[in-house]
């Protein structure tokens, strides 16, 4: 399988962009802290995580004993590298602002 | 206890050799980064990020902790203005690997000191660097953003 084809397929699970969505409010978490109040068994996390790191979405770092997880957004960046131009950019952000303001959202 | 830590991976379809020599050869740097990493590159030397336009403006000053070519490169990292200020100093170690046929190149940035704008700054930076690098490298073309 292709690398831009792993990232869309570990990105078209909403368990996975849960805990990509962990990750990226705190990066470095444990196997433990992740499965913290989520709805999967350990093996399923386990799982995930194992998909979303050969998708290169994730990096995984040894402390000491620890394995610790960090979120990777250059595959991320690579799509937006794509298909957003320069002059794209800022227009976007602006509507992106916009939308975030009118429905409540953080932007 | 996790202080903020960032890490950033890609895979280059290059060697290690290419991949080191694109970090610091200015020439190359200018093309894909729009910047030239200036040092002689002794551990404990200082470094500058400096831009191409006439007053060769510097944008990041740091010192060269780790210098193992084509493997491990480690920098603090910090604004010209808090050069004198150590504590305000960040970290980057930069990790080559051979994958198979392609390269891993691993960037952690952390020691990352609270209220530092640094993490601002390198938020949108190091996805834009790598991915413009490895275009560079793979097809010769770096992105556009850097034009």
């Amino acid at each position: 399988m292709r690398e831009i084809d792993k990232v869309f397929k570990a990105l078209a699970d909403p368990s996975r962009r849960q805990l990509l969505d962990r990750l990226h409010a705190k990066s470095g978490q444990t196997l433990n802290e992740l499965c913290k109040g989520l709805d999967m068994t350990r093996q399923a996390v386990t799982q995930h995580l194992g998909l979303l790191e050969k998708a290169n979405l994730i990096a995984v770092q040894w402390q000491g004993r620890e394995k610790l997880h960090y979120f990777n957004p250059v595959p991320i960046h690579e799509i937006y590298e794509r298909w957003i131009r320069k002059f794209e950019r800022e227009r976007l952000s602006a509507l992106h602002n916009l939308k975030s303001k009118l429905e409540g959202k953080r932007p | 206890m996790n202080e903020d830590k960032f890490v950033y991976v890609i895979y280059i379809a290059a060697t290690p050799e290419k991949v080191w020599k694109a970090l610091l050869d200015g020439e190359m740097t200018r093309q894909y980064w729009g910047r030239e990493n200036v040092s002689d590159w002794k551990p404990g030397s200082k470094w500058e990020h400096r831009r191409f336009d006439d007053a060769r403006t510097v944008d990041l000053v740091g010192k060269v902790v780790e210098f193992v070519p084509p493997r491990r490169l480690v920098l603090t990292w910090a604004d010209p203005a808090d050069a004198a200020d150590v504590a305000k100093h960040t970290r980057v170690a930069i990790d080559i690997e051979t994958v198979g046929d392609m390269v891993r190149l691993t960037v952690t940035h952390d020691e990352f000191k609270p209220g530092s704008d640094m993490l601002r700054k390198i938020a949108n930076g190091w996805p834009r660097v790598l991915s413009s690098l490895k275009s560079f490298l793979e097809t010769g073309r770096p992105l556009k953003t850097w034009a």
